[in-house]
């Protein structure tokens, strides 16, 4: 009978227990390492709940959605009227981040095609090594090179009066976002096998032949994710934007406009406010809204580079 | 016989022509920033002095040193250590040597690549609303250094990781084959091979953790303080902060102040990383597998 067979397997079981102590110190150790593991998924989680926590009267008692989003006046100060509005706030950090992207990509494309496939030896090392450490400047201090650096090129190769632009913060955050392009596009590179190099150089393809035909289209989508990580670092840079961009709620007709991003507002407004007031509560839910926009750019590269690995 | 064909010679000249463009796009890149730290150094040396990083703030801050925002920013990096490093270590042994290949590890991974994209501020209003409310520590270095390790802790998960990952397969099935658990395979045998890395990845996590302003600027740091922090729930100047102060906040500063604060900081984030990287080369010349 198959019953019986099993309670004979079960009973020698028994008899080969070798749950000694090492067996239980083992057991213990894999329980710690897994709280580890599963607290960076806690932080993810916690940090939704409690920015979602101090915005939440605000979005259910005073926010109108649709004002939130559409208005152009962002003014919580003015005590009769407070306007609650970020689409200028949108704008201006939509229009740092997309001029920062125009200077990135192709440079740091491009130095990763360059370190990555042409350079050999000593010169790759050196300059892998002066990228890494071009990633490590800390954003506060690129914000005091807009300001203090930029700021008076600025105003005095283009004559205008004010440097604080979406030039100046778009061309400090491409430079700070090119080189973490750089790195991440470069091991999307490495990650094509070799064999397809040699593959193609056998058939006297040229270097720069292999590059374009073979390694590009290979590293597609490895690529992507690295502009796409670029895109979500240029948009959630804070300090670099606050000093930088002149800090002006406006929407922007030129790169000679100064703006103001979603970010340095919060940087700059959250000292000014009352805990549980309705300008507290409406820079959380500014937060709200960027934790969910790169949470779905992150999602995204995520997906893109894994696309990847299995293709 | 061996002469190159019309094929041959144009072939290599778009070679040449392509290398060329390349190594400008290269140079464009970092040509710029190596001004930028020229101009820094040149404008923020004659600032740097004994008095300079050894004593206190004076008149405003429009003069004297910035000993509280170094001193302060020590207590905030330990504290974050202390929180991230042990927390990372056990990720990533979870993440190396106990996770399958499964959903649930796909979850962990992309909480990790989460952590590290979330804007900084965001990390700061999530110290603001969870530490500094919610657990009632008030601004402190404590609130301020769980918000900063949290932020870095994909630093410290994702170099341990690699450092456990570059460990060979083979090492641990010897171990198992002798009826070592685990645990004691990790401890004899994997740790200790991979030690060395995850002190390259600490050493990363310092010069992150150093540069960081935003998450600290509710949660602890603050503009002014004419004393030095004795306890963790003190609350501290810290350098990066007074960087932004000393450039945006205060009037009448003399030119060449926070350029030398702007030095300091850099120099201080780019020794530790060039630290780590010697370390790193030192380590892959020693190694014998």
């Amino acid at each position: 009978m198959a019953g019986s067979g099993k309670a004979v397997n079960a009973e020698s079981a028994v008899d080969f227990d070798r749950r000694n102590m090492d067996w239980y110190v083992d057991k213990a150790i894999q329980a710690i390492v897994f709280v580890g593991g599963i607290s960076t998924i806690i932080f993810v989680i916690g940090i939704f709940v409690f920015i979602t926590r101090e915005g939440l009267t605000f979005v259910f008692d005073t926010l109108d959605i649709k004002e939130f989003l559409t208005s152009e006046y962002w003014d919580p100060s003015d005590e009769d009227a407070p306007e609650y509005g970020i689409l200028a706030l949108i704008a201006g950090t939509a229009s740092v981040t997309g001029l920062a992207m125009v200077v990135a990509i192709p440079f740091s494309l491009g130095a990763a095609v360059f370190i990555g496939e042409f350079a050999t030896g000593k010169t790759r090392e050196f300059l892998k090594v002066l990228v890494e450490l071009l990633a490590a400047i800390p954003s506060v201090v690129w914000g005091f090179i807009g300001l203090s650096i930029m700021n008076p090129l600025i105003i005095e190769w283009f004559n205008v009066p004010v440097g604080l632009t979406v030039l100046n913060a778009g061309i400090i955050l491409g430079l700070m976002a090119a080189p973490i392009m750089t790195s991440i596009a470069e091991d999307a590179l490495k990650a094509v096998p070799d064999r397809y190099r040699e593959a193609a150089e056998a058939m006297g393809a040229t270097r720069w032949q292999v590059i374009y035909k073979v390694i590009l289209p290979a590293a597609k989508n490895g690529l992507l994710g690295a502009v796409l990580l670029g895109v979500g670092r240029a948009f959630g840079e804070t300090m670099a934007v606050l000093m930088a961009t002149g800090h002006s709620v406006n929407i922007p007709t030129s790169v000679f406009d100064s703006v103001r991003a979603l970010t340095a507002t919060i940087a700059a407004e959250l000292g000014e406010t009352a805990v549980g007031s309705d300008h507290y509560g409406a820079l959380f839910t500014i937060g709200i809204f960027l934790f969910l926009i790169t949470f779905i750019i992150n999602l995204l590269a995520d997906l893109v580079v894994r696309g990847v690995r299995k293709g | 016989m061996f002469q190159a064909s019309e094929l041959n010679l144009r072939n290599k000249r778009t070679e040449s022509l392509y290398r060329t463009l390349f190594l400008v796009m290269t140079l464009l890149l970092i040509l710029p920033v190596l001004l930028i730290m020229g101009t820094l150094i040149m404008k923020g040396a004659s600032a740097i002095s004994w008095e300079f990083l050894f004593g206190y703030p004076k008149d405003g801050m429009t003069a004297g040193g910035i000993f509280p925002a170094l001193v302060g920013t020590i207590w905030l990096v330990s504290v974050a250590l202390l929180v991230s490093v042990p927390l990372g270590v056990a990720a990533a042994i979870y993440l190396n040597e106990y996770a399958g290949e499964n959903w649930f590890t796909r979850i962990i991974n992309l909480a990790i690549i989460n952590l590290a994209g979330v804007p900084s501020i965001v990390h700061a209003l999530f110290g603001v609303g969870a530490f500094v409310i919610f657990f009632g520590f008030g601004t402190s270095i404590l609130a301020a250094s769980l918000t900063l390790a949290i932020m870095t802790l994909p630093v410290v998960i994702v170099s341990t990781r690699e450092s456990l990952r570059a460990v060979p397969m083979a090492f641990r099935e010897a171990c198992w084959n002798m009826g070592a658990t685990r645990w004691q395979t990790i401890r004899r045998v994997v740790l200790p091979n991979a030690v060395p890395g995850i002190l390259t990845g600490v050493i990363l996590e310092v010069s992150r953790t150093t540069g960081e302003t935003a998450p600290i600027m509710f949660t602890g740091a603050a503009f002014f303080l004419p004393f030095l922090p004795e306890s963790v729930f003190d609350q501290t100047m810290a350098l990066s902060l007074h960087l932004f102060v000393v450039s945006t906040q205060v009037p009448n500063v003399p030119d060449n102040l926070p350029y030398g604060v702007a030095l300091v900081l850099i120099g201080m984030v780019l020794l530790m990383n060039s630290l780590s990287i010697a370390l790193r080369m030192y380590l892959r010349g020693k190694k014998k597998w």
